[in-house]
């Protein structure tokens, strides 16, 4: 269902826990039909060692795509036509995210209602992971 | 760089969308599909970046006949050390003139954008570089338009 411009106002939001307690499974699964095989996510060994990191890491588009659900699930299926973001932190093994879409600003552009979207994804401890805009058409 | 060809197939749209751990129909159930504003079944919004599969040159995938920066006997198949920790993602942005769907093969462009410096507490210098990704229909139509920003760090990020 479309959202509609009618039963929106700027300050509203939808919230959604997207995904809990991630594993590595589900990071290798993301490799695989991402075709991003950058061992960084899956190697333990090289990104301990080599890399130098902590352990492992999620994609951002992993984190992306987490959040591109709970933005379809609040405006519906096919009206995005814009969605941006920026990595600000890493993701790990273990995390638990939630996505916040909350309206900016609503507006209507050639007889097109639209509604501007800010997005915020946070971790387990409130520390922010992705920060994003998107844009979707709604109804009148 | 070089065009990609980029043939959207349905049981990649599935897998692609069991990855971000998304259950709507939309994606992968064509009856049900239908009854949606969608019309049948498209893409998730970020399945676009997928083309990577369509590069047959994609340096973030293992080819037989090269050597692999991931861990197999020793903790890297190279040789000689990396010179950097390699890079990472910073932002993605997505711009739809519609939502890409099974059956449609794309045409997919890459041309560098800007590129900038900027020096971090937690890793070093950051070297962006912005890449627009333009994804075209076998109409030639535009449907999306991508833009992508890549970091290289100078020392990985530190998580403090």
């Amino acid at each position: 269902m479309a959202l509609k411009a009618s039963a929106l106002k700027v300050g509203d939001s939808h919230s959604e826990q997207i995904c809990e307690n991630l594993s590595r499974t589900q990071i290798v699964q993301y490799a695989g039909s991402s075709g991003d095989y950058n061992p960084l996510h899956s190697d333990e060994v090289y990104t301990t060692q080599i890399a130098g990191y902590p352990s492992v890491f999620a994609h951002g588009m992993l984190t992306m795509g987490m959040t591109g659900k709970a933005v379809t699930n609040y405006v519906g299926d096919g009206t995005l036509t814009k969605f941006g973001v920026r990595f600000t932190n890493q993701v790990w093994p273990g995390d638990t995210l939630t996505a916040i879409a909350k309206v900016a600003e609503l507006r209507n552009e050639n007889g097109q209602n639209y509604v501007d979207l800010v997005l915020s994804t946070v971790n387990q401890d409130g520390k922010e992971v992705m920060t994003g805009n998107a844009t979707a058409r709604v109804d009148a | 760089m070089t065009k990609l060809t980029f043939p959207v197939e349905a049981s990649h749209i599935m897998m692609f969308a069991r990855s971000i751990g998304d259950t709507n129909p939309v994606y992968y159930d064509a009856d049900a599909a239908k009854k949606t504003e969608a019309g049948g079944i498209i893409a998730p919004p970020s399945f676009a970046q997928s083309v990577a599969q369509f590069n047959p040159d994609y340096f973030l995938r293992p080819k037989p006949d090269q050597p692999w920066f991931g861990s197999g006997k020793t903790a890297t198949g190279l040789t000689e050390k990396s010179t950097s920790s390699g890079g990472l993602h910073a932002e993605q942005h997505f711009e739809f003139h519609r939502h890409i769907k099974p059956g449609d093969v794309l045409t997919v462009e890459s041309m560098p954008g800007k590129a900038w410096e900027k020096e971090s507490k937690r890793a070093g210098i950051l070297k962006f570089r912005e890449s627009i990704t333009e994804y075209r229909d076998q109409n030639g139509e535009l449907v999306i338009t991508a833009r992508s920003v890549g970091v290289t760090t100078e020392r990985p990020v530190s998580q403090s």
